[in-house]
């Protein structure tokens, strides 16, 4: 009887500790899986991370389901993109979510976005008639991998700031994420040198801080303004600037319909490359390391061929 | 040594003659020089100002509470240009820049509603043009613990207050208060405004039944709680109580005659590109028609498909709400002896699908059948007056089906055309074509789903 009751108060104990270890995981929710890719490179076990924009989806329309909101009701944080990126589906989310903590203002709201180089902010006086422009930047910046550097040294700081007991840890997983990160984009550098300069058009605007840090020229989108979809005229206008500047190379997201593209590329003896915007734009690409990876070798490959 | 004697020599000769030169120029010279110095301090300040304003504007649009200013400004010559202060300009709030006080304004927007007419309507015309109705919002936090929400909508025939509500985000338990003037949680289209509804007009069975455009739209609580459910089903209880009045359906003439709604949600994603949603609603307020209660039940079910990686291009939306109604008309208006009020049961609802083919392009169609009381008021107004003989306990049925074209030129304005057929209760045939245009401007947050 002693032993049968040693085996219990064992496995009790064992079982308490577990649910106070799962309980001290943090919950971090991301609006996109780019966010939740840096956010597991510094939290790595100590935090349960999840996100509600999947890679392969446009981020700009996302359908606010009910079931987002049983994952931020849980969350302890949850960082945003910013720049208005979700403007037209996160806030009815996060006001219904019944978690006091991450309302913008809250301790658990993160916009990520105040800590990062942000690109082509609009001067002068917004209107639509510019399209579906960002007032405050371009918000596509996590795709500068200093960007991502300055993400993840500010999950690391906020993680440290919500759990200090295991601010050691974020530490010195962030100080590893840097590591690693300074060595992959010596690689990346070194495989896009010989193609710095190289022009290209892109569909949307979603690439100025890949091309600025990887020294290609966007010279045209392929929406005529952002946000709007192509119109006869305005191919025929990039038909004409691909030709007269000798451009072969249209770089459209996933989630964009390949026609226009295609037809542009068939008139001007082109290639159209689907580049993936975000972490999880293919099944393959599942961290931030491996989405630089993913992009840069298939540029490489296509301006390899393209001499 | 020499220059320096020198210097003191010219400055006690100066000092001698002082009083010989004119006082009042010098005066005004130190003036002027005292001026100067004025407005050199007034261009520090403004360029210390405008040093500071990047962090505010950068953070303050999307984080207002943000209370950490951003390390790297992003914002900063550009923002600085758009809102700094002219140069000289007075500062206002202790150097942050008269812009700052913007910061914590509202967002606030319009959506005008333009609809037009063409065919014949029968006995519940609408004009051929009308400036239908123009929705401006104001929707800001208020504090750590509550946000508000005004719509204010202004018709040709004046203004009113569609909703105007505080919500509290903050409160334990997983519970959320509204308190204001709110669409009740009637079903589905009681709850959205007009500019987001897929039709130019509201089907037939909340027209005969549920007030139609207005709805029931009253001032009261609102108090709701995600409920424990099986893993991946989302589970809402909503329980309303407001004052009690909504044209054709309650009214209240004592302050115990309170009206409740109450609506049970289920919401299950059946895969990542297709869910449905299910509702189960009551509501209970006072009849306008005698001194007893009237109950509306209501059963609502929708079904999404949207393929995430196409889901700018293609998605499908079917929709279908089922609306009973209990409705207690006055002894003296049926001819009808006795102590128990009359009570008539109409039922009517409607089913619609919405797919969109196209980046810009939705086609959609949505088959209509109700009852109403005979005599009894409908919103838009029926206009023919009510065939007597039948009798007021008598329910007369219409059905109706329309045909839709929607384009959305961007996603801040949209064109609709609706082809719509409708046979009245009363025996008369409308076959109309209805037109519409819906416009934006400002910041409209989208609205609770």
């Amino acid at each position: 009887m002693p032993k049968k009751l040693y085996v219990l108060t064992v496995i009790l104990l064992t079982a308490a500790a577990s649910a106070t270890q799962a309980a001290s995981k943090l919950n971090v929710m991301t609006s996109t899986q780019d966010l939740a890719a840096l956010a597991r490179e510094v939290g790595g076990e100590l935090v349960n991370v999840d996100s509600i924009a999947m890679g392969y989806q446009d981020p700009h329309f996302v359908e606010p389901k009910p079931s987002f909101l049983l994952k931020l009701q849980k969350a302890d944080l949850l960082v945003v993109v910013g720049l208005q990126l979700e403007i037209g589906w996160l806030p009815p989310l996060i006001t219904q979510s019944r978690n006091a903590r991450i309302q913008v203002g809250g301790s658990g709201y993160l916009d990520i976005s105040q800590y990062c180089q942000i690109l082509e902010i609009p001067t002068g006086q917004v209107t639509r008639a510019m399209g579906d422009v960002h007032p405050l930047g371009n918000p596509h910046y996590w795709l500068d991998p200093e960007n991502g550097r300055r993400i993840a040294k500010e999950l690391a700081a906020k993680f440290s700031e919500m759990q200090p007991g295991n601010a050691a840890v974020f530490a010195q997983r962030y100080a590893g994420f840097d590591n690693r990160l300074s060595a992959a984009e010596k690689v990346w550098e070194d495989k896009m040198a010989p193609y710095r300069g190289r022009k290209v058009i892109t569909y949307h605007r979603s690439w100025p801080n890949f091309c600025e840090r990887f020294g290609l020229q966007v010279v045209d989108y392929v929406e005529p303004k952002p946000g709007i979809p192509p119109t006869p005229s305005h191919t025929l206008d990039v038909i004409n600037t691909m030709k007269r500047e000798g451009i072969k190379l249209i770089l459209v997201e996933p989630y964009f319909d390949l026609r226009a593209p295609n037809k542009i590329a068939q008139d001007v003896g082109g290639q159209v490359a689907v580049l993936l915007p975000s972490v999880g734009g293919v099944k393959q690409v599942t961290d931030y390391f491996q989405l630089f990876d993913y992009d840069i070798s298939l540029l490489v490959s296509l301006f390899s061929k393209a001499k | 040594m020499r220059v320096f004697m020198l210097a003191a020599a010219v400055a006690a000769l100066s000092a001698v003659q002082l009083p010989a030169q004119d006082t009042a120029e010098l005066l005004n010279r130190m003036k002027a020089m005292e001026d100067r110095i004025k407005a050199l301090e007034v261009k520090v300040q403004t360029l210390k100002a405008q040093q500071q304003l990047p962090a505010v504007s950068a953070a303050a649009p999307t984080a207002p509470a943000a209370p950490t200013p951003a390390p790297t400004p992003p914002a900063a010559p550009a923002e600085v240009a758009a809102q700094g202060p002219p140069a000289g300009a007075p500062l206002t709030l202790g150097g942050a820049g008269p812009a700052a006080a913007k910061v914590l304004n509202p967002d606030i927007s319009v959506i005008g509603d333009f609809v037009g007419a063409a065919g014949n309507g029968a006995n519940r015309g609408i004009p051929a043009l009308e400036m239908h109705e123009s929705e401006v919002g104001f929707q800001e936090v208020i504090d750590p613990y509550a946000r508000a929400d005004f719509f204010l909508t202004f018709g040709e025939q004046g203004v009113s207050l569609e909703e105007g509500y505080l919500t509290f985000t903050a409160l334990p338990a997983g519970l959320q208060l509204r308190v204001g003037k709110m669409r009740a949680a009637f079903g589905k289209v009681n709850t959205m405004h007009n500019h987001v509804l897929p039709w130019t007009d509201r089907p037939l069975v909340n027209q005969d039944l549920v007030s139609g455009e207005d709805g029931i739209d009253d001032a009261g609580f609102s108090l709701s709680r995600i409920l424990p459910a099986p893993k991946g089903i989302f589970l809402e209880g909503t329980a309303q109580v407001f004052r009690g009045d909504t044209d054709g359906v309650f009214r209240a003439d004592q302050r115990s005659h309170v009206s409740t709604v109450e609506h049970l949600r289920f919401y299950r994603d059946i895969t990542e590109s297709t869910n449905i949603d299910l509702g189960g609603s009551f509501a209970r307020g006072r009849s306008p028609w005698a001194g007893a209660w009237n109950q509306l039940y209501g059963a609502d079910a929708t079904l999404r498909w949207k393929p995430l990686r196409r889901s700018i291009y293609h998605s499908f939306v079917g929709r279908s709400e089922l609306i009973w109604a209990r409705t207690a008309l006055a002894p003296a208006q049926t001819g009808t002896a006795g102590l128990n009020p009359p009570i008539i049961t109409p039922f009517g609802f409607y089913v619609s699908g919405d797919y969109q083919f196209a980046r810009r392009w939705f086609l959609g169609a949505r088959l209509d059948r109700s009852q109403r009381g005979n005599c009894l008021p409908t919103n838009p107004p029926t206009t023919t007056s009510c065939n007597l003989s039948l009798g007021p306990l008598a329910l007369v049925q219409d059905t109706g089906g329309s045909l839709l074209l929607t384009y959305w030129p961007s996603e801040f304005s949209q064109i609709r055309g609706q082809l719509r057929r409708t046979r009245y209760g009363e025996g008369l045939t409308a076959n109309e074509f209805l037109i519409q245009f819906l416009f934006s401007m400002g910041a409209h947050g989208a609205h609770p789903f």
